[in-house]
């Protein structure tokens, strides 16, 4: 009676507009921990990603979501309800495995098919559904085939219609790209988004592709040791990344090692290791500000200027020689050693005042909003 | 730089005609030491089953010379009611001991591949390890067993210690059928709504069946052929086809025994074939 009274008292544990909450989630295997503490919301109608190098814990956490692992701590809600003690079978999602995992013994049309058959739906609606489904990625004309078949490309349409056909609240993807040629991976990015946008549903998939991630998601959360690094928009990971890691993976950039020498709001100077002062962003955190403060700083390669006379900015710009530069079609990836000792990577839509030849003497520079300090 | 990138591809053409002349030189004598090594081995490992299908035919009863054709040897084992009566205890002896294999064998390979739990490794290894015991230690071990326990000899006695190889042979080759398919097909099946046993029924069994067949197949012509187990574990009257054969040339070697041989070399020869058809059809594409 007691107990009832305080349960009813709880405030209402969920966000209506959430199909996915992982709540301090952890998942030990025989003593190893994949996943430690992973806390996100993933809203409705979203293309959220989960991002991060392999062994990270992210196809852990996508199978915790679907149901095939259980959570050793935490909480799962899926559509606000506690998924914690539901099988895989009862979970209104659906999952397209990197392997496709397709049934070889049965035909196209028996494979999307399935999901409908085992919940018993009425013969001529299973039929309606799988024919929609077939149609929408674009393989009407394969369902008598079977598997084996098919090239991978088609196999990845089926795998998807065999999810989509159910109708899930959500849909999950483990690298679903990953097994494709690079072509045929663009083309698959662009039916993903069309889907996505055509279908209104909630997409949440696992890659560790940052480009793909970058350029699909809504949000993404960058994951490293079973812990999430950031959550958040394509653009704010890329352009204010919290962590070191996260600006190192997401993209390339030239990270310097240093403290925080003089603070004020808008911008921080940071005094590197060997010896360079650098002006540039604060961290996020007002915390994360104070003088004598280890931090990184993460200048993006593109940001950077290179010129062959010294540029009339007065902070941040440093002498070097250019080590080598190559063409890359678009762009010029150039390498610079700095007299200090670092070596940066920039990228330079084109050489400045035409050829410079190898260990040429160059200047590198940025503006001060260019760069970002990120604690340690 | 780019000319002298060039150069090697031009002097190619040379090298090309010395390798069109090489393969040309290729074909090999007619009698090479291969050929005759090949056919050696052959003759080593079949003549005996040619010599005794020639004797099955030879109207001669004692003598090894050739005394012209016949089919009497064999139209006498149709007309032999102790051959039939062994005969009928071997196939209940094989047919029991597989069918409880084939079930037992195939949990067993689903269980091991597809769940964790402790002492697994272990668990492994004793559960092939009737592969590789010797049969007279199974015979000896399972006649003991049996003899404390005072349980008198039947012919159950005999499908139990043929369980024991069976299972293990059948567990064998279903866990290699099952290390070829995607783990994630059960997932997968869970994943669109069915329950775990309708996974298995309804996915992976399918995928196993060709497995199973094969593995049944193999363990049916070896209990068929055991004489060593049953012959420990037997009880009085059940009498399998290999020791009816066995106590019959202690006597010498008559023709009708011959014919037998002939002919169940030719059904096992058969079942071998087909479990290896059945296997191969279920590693390439289905339909």
């Amino acid at each position: 009676m007691f107990q009832s009274a305080t349960e009813t008292q709880a405030p209402p544990r969920t966000q209506s507009d959430c199909d996915v909450e992982l709540r301090k989630v952890f998942k030990v295997f025989n003593g190893e921990t994949a996943v430690r503490g992973v806390e996100l919301n993933v809203r409705r109608g979203e293309f959220f990603s989960i991002l991060g190098p392999s062994g990270c814990g992210k196809t852990t956490t996508l199978r915790l979501i679907a149901g095939f692992e259980t959570p050793s701590a935490g909480e799962i809600l899926i559509r606000g309800e506690s998924a914690n003690q539901v099988p895989p079978y009862r979970r209104p999602v659906n999952t397209v495995f990197q392997s496709y995992a397709l049934f070889d013994r049965m035909s196209v049309r028996d494979n999307v098919a399935f999901g409908l058959k085992v919940k018993r739906q009425n013969p001529s609606e299973i039929d309606d559904r799988v024919d929609r489904a077939l149609q929408l990625v674009k393989m009407e004309g394969f369902a008598k085939r079977f598997p084996k078949q098919l090239s991978g490309g088609q196999q990845q349409r089926v795998a998807l219609a065999r999810a989509l056909v159910n109708r899930p609240a959500v849909l999950l993807l483990d690298e679903p790209l990953g097994a494709l040629d690079l072509k045929l991976r663009k083309e698959m990015q662009v039916e993903l988004t069309n889907l996505h946008q055509d279908l209104g549903l909630t997409f949440v998939m696992v890659t560790h592709d940052q480009e793909e991630a970058l350029s699909l998601s809504d949000r993404i959360a960058v994951m490293k040791d079973g812990r999430i690094e950031q959550i958040g928009s394509p653009e704010e990971i890329y352009d204010r990344p919290k962590t070191p890691f996260v600006a190192d993976f997401i993209g390339d950039t030239n990270l310097f090692k240093g403290h925080i020498e003089e603070c004020d709001r808008g911008s921080v100077v940071l005094r590197t290791d060997t010896g360079l002062k650098l002006v540039v962003r604060p961290p996020e955190d007002p915390n994360d500000r104070t003088v004598g403060r280890k931090a990184i700083a993460s200048v993006r390669p593109e940001k950077i200027r290179l010129s062959r006379s010294a540029p009339e900015t007065e902070v941040n710009y440093f002498e070097g020689r250019l080590q080598h530069a190559m063409f890359m079609g678009t762009h010029v990836h150039c390498v610079v050693k700095l007299t200090s000792g670092e070596t940066l990577t920039v990228r330079q839509s084109a050489l400045p005042e035409g050829h410079l030849d190898d260990r040429a003497s160059v200047y590198v520079s940025w503006g001060p909003n260019d760069g970002l300090a990120l604690s340690v | 730089m780019t000319e002298t990138a060039n150069s090697p591809p031009q002097q190619h053409s040379p090298q090309e005609d010395a390798i069109v002349d090489m393969s040309q030189t290729r074909t090999k004598p007619n009698l090479s030491w291969q050929s005759i090594f090949t056919v050696a081995m052959f003759l080593f490992m079949y003549l005996p089953i040619g010599v005794l299908g020639f004797y099955s035919f030879n109207e001669s009863r004692y003598s090894a010379n050739w005394e012209g054709f016949t089919l009497e040897w064999y139209q006498r084992l149709l007309n032999d009611a102790r051959i039939f009566s062994a005969l009928q205890n071997s196939l209940t002896v094989a047919i029991t001991a597989v069918a409880v294999s084939a079930v037992l064998g195939t949990l067993m390979a689903v269980g091991l591949s597809r769940y964790r739990f402790p002492g697994k490794s272990l668990y492994l290894g004793m559960s092939y390890l009737p592969l590789i015991i010797p049969d007279i230690a199974i015979a000896v071990a399972t006649l003991v067993f049996l003899a404390a326990l005072g349980i008198p000899l039947t012919i159950w006695t005999i499908v139990a210690a043929h369980i024991v190889f069976c299972l293990a042979y059948i567990a064998v080759v279903v866990s290699t059928r099952l290390a070829d398919l995607d783990p994630n097909l059960e997932e997968a099946a869970l994943d669109l709504g069915a329950t775990p046993v309708e996974a298995f029924i309804k996915v992976l069994l399918p995928e196993l069946v060709p497995g199973i067949l094969s593995g049944c197949l193999l363990a049916f012509v070896l209990s068929m052929d055991d004489f060593l187990i049953a012959s420990f574990t037997a009880g009085a009257g059940a009498t399998t086809l290999p020791m009816e054969i066995f106590s019959r040339i202690r006597t010498g070697v008559k023709p009708d025994v011959n014919a037998l041989s002939v002919l169940l070399i030719f059904a096992s020869g058969f079942l071998a074939f087909l479990a290896e058809y059945l296997r191969l059809r279920g590693e390439r594409s289905p339909n």
